[in-house]
């Protein structure tokens, strides 16, 4: 079963945002000087700010902010947002993999930017809603 | 310089204790747009059977991120910083995270190995409270690029 798609939009304030709101200061997520240098196209989005928005849309599926039993992915691609008022798009899919006996649901989820994977063995098991 | 895979299997010292705000928690939700209710609203939370607002799965991150510092400064491990990449996260949970935690993370090496001239270090971190009540297991796997 595929659950329904969901578009998250993500601009330089999300990141500073973001940035301010983990701790995570690494300047490849707010200075195109730094990324560049280091040989990034741009700035690019914390792994752990797109591992978070797919994680929204796993508990959003879930129906329950406290559903999630396990959450795993490996970054495969950096998420390059541009200096303007549109920033990037990462999708977000999921497919039910198998529902256990004792109420668990394992989800195969893909991520996306401009069509690219930027996940690869993404995955998440959830509780059944109460 | 290869990192030294005699690490494997070593366990820090327990840090010291995060304390879990609840206007921490609603930043971070706020930050990744988590609107939902049990994030914002004690009785919200306190209706799904917490003590208080409900982080978001990825929120542990803070705590361990911090934490591990432990690890990949560690001197003798010899991780150099500058070319570290994450390349996996993994979180198994046994209840979620909740404002008023106090957190203790308990660091262990899982591997170390080199391949193709790339150092590969995975570490696993226990967060538990200060009580011993286990919260949450963590896995992050780094790549330590090598000299082109």
């Amino acid at each position: 079963m595929e659950l329904p798609a969901k578009t998250f939009q993500v601009t330089r304030a999300d990141l500073i945002r973001y940035a301010g709101a983990s701790g995570d200061f690494n300047p490849i997520h707010w200075s195109d000087r730094v990324a560049t240098k280091v040989g990034l196209p741009g700035v690019i989005a914390h792994g752990m700010f797109t591992m978070a928005l797919v994680g929204r849309a796993v508990t959003e599926w879930a129906g329950s902010p406290d559903a999630v039993v396990e959450y795993g992915v490996r970054f495969t691609r950096p998420v390059v947002v541009p200096d303007d008022d549109q920033g990037t798009e990462i999708e977000v899919t999921a497919r039910v993999r198998e529902v256990t006996e004792d109420g668990l649901t394992r989800l195969e989820v893909t991520a996306t930017c401009l069509g690219d994977k930027v996940l690869s063995q993404a995955r998440a098991t959830i509780r059944s809603a109460r | 310089m290869p990192l030294d895979p005699s690490f494997v299997g070593r366990t820090y010292p327990p840090t010291a204790p995060y304390q879990v705000g609840r206007e921490k928690i609603r930043e971070f939700a706020s930050a990744i747009g988590a609107t939902d209710p049990a994030h914002h609203d004690p009785a919200a939370a306190q209706a799904l059977g917490h003590p208080d607002v409900v982080a978001p799965p990825t929120f542990p991150v803070i705590v361990t991120m911090a934490a591990s510092s432990q690890i990949i400064e560690d001197p003798a491990l010899g991780v150099d910083y500058s070319r570290l990449v994450h390349g996996d996260q993994r979180f198994s949970y046994t209840r979620p995270v909740v404002a008023g935690d106090e957190l203790v993370c308990t660091n262990t090496i899982e591997d170390v190995s080199t391949r193709g001239g790339h150092g590969f270090l995975t570490t696993r971190t226990d967060v538990s409270t200060v009580g011993g009540e286990p919260v949450v297991a963590v896995w992050a796997r780094y790549v330590i690029r090598g000299e082109a």
